[in-house]
């Protein structure tokens, strides 16, 4: 299928952006639209300012099955004709270019604000008024009589990040849900742009704390690769080893929130405690319980000398021993298995259609992993086979976690007992300008995508991040209506979705 | 039933000793940090460049200090210093009553006191706390739920997380704040009944944390809330919230009176 420009654009492979092709509007809207529809996918679209009044917009594209990315790059004024019409997988994209740049992409079915905040990558002076109003909105309802509406948020009621939730619901059938995000707005990508070297690191650790490595990955690979500075196999073999822990607290943490959400208590008790043991693993290796101070750019900052690597496996193969009865008797439970089976089922079409990425596609037999499709690091040399289920229900949801957190044990137990050698870490210096990088890698929730531009003076130009949040927010809305709206707790735990990650 | 047993049996007795012993980490465990004023001679430049945070500054006599609140608990914060007069011990108890307990010249901070004879009355066997996450990352709050399972097990001590602010004794805030949350974290600490508390936990929540200057942040809990508990921490390990929170509650025994 790489049928399209091939401008030498790799996973964490940087090009010239004078090699990224430049087309007129209507070629451009074209040759995604095209692209999409023969199955590539649109993985960032994001402007920045060109000149006074221009924006230079640039749709990154992938091609899973030969593991190939390609962009495409067009300068529009403060409108143009928008993609989503033809091409779904841009609609929050384009509603994102609407808010940061003020260019309306025009004819979009649904332009309403993603984050609520002003215009911050905006070519005018004065952008054409954008409702961000961060207090109102008007929310899609649905009339008659005996349709209600329940609004929930931005204070939840666990300890769970702010978001609004407003639903249309006939009695207890969910008939439609609106997510309105944005509470966590902290401006990361500004940050991202303007941070000098080691305190942007800190920004990157920060967009989801819950993916400290996923995304300090990212980063930091989208810096090598405009560097041109090779990390040592030593450094990226620990940096897969705790992307895979950070995966294992995740998902284990998941499974016990979601026994706990089904009242099956030991579940939700041991899966807790195992879940902060391998915290307490990444503390040993970073001296941070979420690996914060661990990834940086040319290596880590921590080595994994050999007794602390043997101690660590020795932890994983009691982890393992303890694991293994405990989630087969959760998932081996009938009234488990009843209680989570035909819930929040994902239609596999809407899944394409959305982009959604991740476990949640990954649970309606849809392939997409970023370290088998687009391999980088360790993931190179030691394969983790991509874990799928059908039903796309909550239940395939967790058979999808527990098979990859079989998979990450088995990896990291591997990982640890041959470590290569080299040094931790290597010198990264100045960024070459005018040059894209893209950095994908596999967090627990799926594709995270940094993107990188450098302008002449190797500064960095625009900084564009898509945690896979992002994407599979669209897929909660979707998955909703036609269930209870009380099992939404159960249904949202499901996809565990990032407020933080997608609000920057 | 009797592999259920038998993963129970397996599954033992997890809960950690903490307040009595517990507070064991391992060797690269960034605790509260700390400044050794013999190693400094105060003439080589560029310490407060290299420093990724504000967690060192001047005070108004020239000399350094520590501020423990904006502590993000990065490497990079010991390295900053050529001489190594920044380092991170590994004592997890740094919660103060004011602002300004976190600061000092040499990182030692005024441990928590604990609340007046009437409001230990009120809470002290009983705390309700609402969490209210504004402008965070996630990483705090990933530790107040850690609270809840059975190696910390919060609930041992009387003290909940609940659902709403009305069945509240005080606010945990976490974030530091954005635009979009300013009205919402006003609104909920409205909502609280009187008397309530009001604790910061992070280093978000103390003073913007990763995200200071963003201009789409407060750097912190607003001036106008009263903070009652401070509790540094880029998130704080969930004993450094415990221990501030049991000082608090006068449940330590070397912070009772």
């Amino acid at each position: 299928m790489t049928d399209l420009e091939d401008p030498g654009l790799r996973n964490r492979r940087a090009v010239p952006l004078a090699a990224v092709p430049r087309e007129p509007m209507n070629r451009f809207h074209q040759q995604v639209i095209d692209a999409v529809a023969r199955g590539w996918r649109l993985i960032a679209f994001f402007g920045m300012p060109e000149t006074a009044g221009q924006t230079l917009l640039l749709a990154v594209l992938a091609d899973d099955e030969a593991g190939a990315l390609s962009a495409y790059a067009t300068v529009v004024g403060d409108s143009y004709p928008a993609l989503t019409p033809a091409c779904p997988q841009a609609h929050l994209f384009e509603r994102e270019i609407a808010e940061q740049c003020g260019v309306i992409p025009q004819g979009h079915p649904w332009l309403k604000p993603v984050r609520r905040h002003p215009p911050d990558h905006a070519a005018s002076a004065e952008p054409p008024p954008q409702n961000f109003d961060r207090e109102r909105y008007d929310f899609f309802q649905i009339a008659g009589e005996e349709v209600h509406e329940v609004a929930v948020g931005p204070v939840h009621a666990g300890i769970i990040e702010p978001g609004h939730f407003r639903f249309q619901a006939h009695g207890e059938r969910v008939l439609f849900l609106e997510i309105m995000l944005g509470y966590q707005h902290r401006g990361v990508e500004s940050l991202l742009e303007t941070r000098e070297r080691m305190r942007a690191v800190l920004v990157a650790e920060s967009i989801a704390g819950d993916t400290v490595i996923g995304h300090a990955g990212a980063h930091c690979a989208a810096i090598e690769a405009l560097a041109r500075s090779r990390k040592t196999p030593r450094a990226q073999t620990i940096r897969g080893i705790a992307l895979e822990i950070e995966r294992l607290a995740n998902h284990i943490g998941d499974l016990g929130a979601i026994a706990g959400d089904v009242a099956y208590q030991p579940g939700a008790a041991y899966f807790g405690r195992m879940r902060g043991e391998c915290l307490s693993l990444l503390m040993t290796l970073s001296g941070n319980r979420y690996g914060r101070g661990l990834v940086r750019p040319g290596g880590v900052g921590f080595d994994l000398p050999a007794d602390m690597a043997r101690a660590a496996r020795d932890r994983l193969l009691r982890l393992k021993e303890e694991l293994i009865p405990v989630a087969d008797q959760m998932l081996g439970n009938a009234s488990v298995q009843a209680r989570l089976e035909g819930v929040g089922a994902l239609p596999p079409e809407k899944c394409v259609e959305l982009g959604i990425v991740g476990p949640p596609a990954r649970a309606c037999k849809v392939p997409r992993d970023v370290r088998y499709e687009h391999p980088y690091g360790v993931f190179r040399f030691a394969h983790i086979p991509v874990s799928t289920a059908w039903a796309g229900d909550v239940l395939a949801r967790c058979l999808v976690r527990r098979l990859e957190i079989f998979r990450s044990l088995e990896f990291v137990i591997e990982q640890l007992a041959t470590l290569p050698g080299g040094a931790a870490r290597v010198d990264c210096g100045a960024l070459r300008p005018e040059e894209l990088a893209v950095a994908m890698t596999e967090g627990w929730r799926g594709e995270i995508v940094h993107a990188v531009v450098t302008d002449a003076a190797g500064s960095i130009r625009r900084y564009k991040v898509v945690d896979p949040s992002f994407h599979n927010w669209s897929a909660l809305a979707v998955a909703m209506p036609g269930n209870q709206i009380s099992d939404f707790p159960l249904c949202n735990k499901s996809f565990n979705l990032s407020y933080a990650g997608h609000d920057l | 039933m009797f592999e259920f047993l038998r993963v129970r049996a397996q599954q033992g007795t997890r809960t950690s000793r903490f307040p009595n012993g517990g507070a064991e980490f391992p060797e690269r465990f960034r605790g509260r940090p700390v400044f050794d004023s013999g190693k400094c001679d105060g003439t080589c430049p560029g310490c407060l460049e290299r420093m990724p945070s504000a967690l060192m500054t001047t005070g108004p006599t020239g000399r350094v200090r520590l501020d423990v609140g904006a502590c993000l608990f990065a490497p990079e914060e010991a390295t900053a210093c050529e001489h190594g007069a920044v380092t991170f011990t590994r004592d997890c108890g740094m919660a103060t009553r004011s602002r300004a307990g976190l600061l000092s010249p040499d990182g030692e901070v005024e441990l928590a006191t604990a609340l007046d004879a009437r409001m230990q009355s009120l809470f002290g066997r009983s705390l309700r706390l609402r969490s209210v996450a504004a402008g965070s990352c996630n990483g705090c709050e990933g530790e107040l739920a850690a609270l809840g399972n059975v190696v910390f097990d919060l609930a041992r001590f009387g003290v909940q997380f609940v659902a709403s602010p009305r069945h509240a004794d005080g606010l945990v805030i976490t974030g530091a704040v954005s635009a979009n949350m300013w009205d919402a974290v006003y609104r909920t600490w409205e909502a609280t009944p009187a008397p309530r508390l009001v604790i910061a936990v992070g280093a978000c929540a103390i003073n913007g944390g990763p995200f200071r200057g963003s201009a789409e942040v407060a750097n912190g809990v607003p001036d106008d809330l009263p903070v009652d508990l401070w509790i540094p921490g880029c998130p704080p390990h969930p004993l450094t919230i415990l221990d501030g929170m049991l000082r608090l509650l006068g449940r330590l025994p070397d912070a009772a009176g």
